[in-house]
């Protein structure tokens, strides 16, 4: 079946993933004033995308401030090697931090 | 309300307001959140009743709801695989509902890995099937030592995870909770989904500690 129209279909901007799993990212390092949730002890650590969160929801930093619409992202399931975290970190060398970071917050590495 | 997660951890400590806290009067907090509802009420967005009913709805919801979650996942393989999957629509099945429009990823225990859940910035728990965390769960030392130490926090539960199985800590801190789906104990092959469900403990959902056969648990 010829459908050029289906595979011309262009998704907007953030609509689709923009990291796949296994993917390795980096969440920002950054301060911003106000709510946030993405805790401190995260900021600037490398990790890998363990899972895409499907669907896309509405960035609830921007939802702090009542900002509902136009603002989703898709959210991952990022896991850290413990090691990576803590210096002198005690137990396991396997062990690992999973968390869900919203995709403002991650950068490709 | 008063039990907005994220006003946990805010609600102490307030120097300038210490007088009011020591004393019968109600805190800063709470008259806050008087206020809000009071004003709410006035502007007719909500009224006494949905309040009221609210409350209901929180009351109904226990750890009994997520150890049934656990139960039928342990004795029909096709609920656990969709459960793994999707564990909102997994409860759902069961009639439990999504009232805070979270969504919950339910993490296996194995032989390779045990999960433990906390939240480090407030107190998110996934309430629609365990209903209110333990206040250890929303105090500072859990949520700072179960991802800096969660080894030692574990023992101090008596729970001693061997060096070769991971120690999984997920973090929840936005639209996604987390429950565990502990271990079956060895020895319960032939007992009922009912029965089984009367070992699965809060604790365990959380991941502090394993199910376990002791005089609590047997049927």
């Amino acid at each position: 079946m010829n459908t050029p129209a289906l595979s011309a279909v262009r998704p907007a901007l953030f609509e689709r993933p923009s990291f796949a799993v296994g993917d390795r990212v980096r969440v920002s390092q950054r301060a911003p004033i106000g709510h946030y949730r993405v805790p401190i002890y995260l900021r600037g650590i490398a990790g890998v995308v363990a899972r895409i969160i499907e669907p896309a929801f509405v960035d609830n930093e921007e939802e702090g401030y009542g900002r509902n619409a136009g603002s989703k992202r898709y959210y991952y399931r990022v896991a850290f090697a413990m090691t990576d975290l803590w210096n002198g970190y005690t137990g396991s060398p396997n062990d690992e931090l999973q968390i869900e970071i919203i995709e403002s917050w991650l950068e490709q590495i | 309300m008063a039990s907005d997660p994220h006003s946990q951890g805010h609600s102490h400590d307030h120097d300038a307001h210490a007088a009011i806290s020591h004393d019968e009067a109600p805190g800063y907090y709470e008259i806050m959140e008087t206020a809000v509802r009071e004003l709410l009420m006035a502007k007719g967005f909500i009224t006494a009743n949905d309040i009221r009913h609210q409350i209901e709805v929180l009351d109904s919801r226990t750890p009994a709801l997520g150890a049934a979650v656990v139960a039928r996942a342990w004795t029909d393989p096709a609920f656990k695989s969709r459960l793994l999957a999707d564990g909102r629509a997994g409860c759902e099945e069961l009639g439990i509902t999504f009232y805070d429009d979270t969504q919950l990823i339910v993490l296996e225990n194995s032989e390779s890995v045990h999960n433990l859940i906390v939240c480090t910035l407030c107190s998110c728990y996934p309430r629609p099937v365990l209903g209110l965390p333990p206040d250890w769960y929303k105090l500072k030392p859990y949520r700072a030592r179960a991802v800096i130490e969660p080894r030692k926090v574990l023992a101090e539960f008596g729970t001693i995870i061997p060096d070769d199985v991971e120690v999984r800590v997920s973090d929840s801190t936005a639209v996604i909770r987390y429950l565990v789906l502990p271990r079956r104990p060895a020895g319960t092959e032939d007992w009922t989904e009912q029965d089984l469900a009367g070992l699965v403990t809060r604790d365990a959902m959380i991941g502090v500690i394993p199910v376990t056969l002791n005089d609590r648990g047997m049927k």
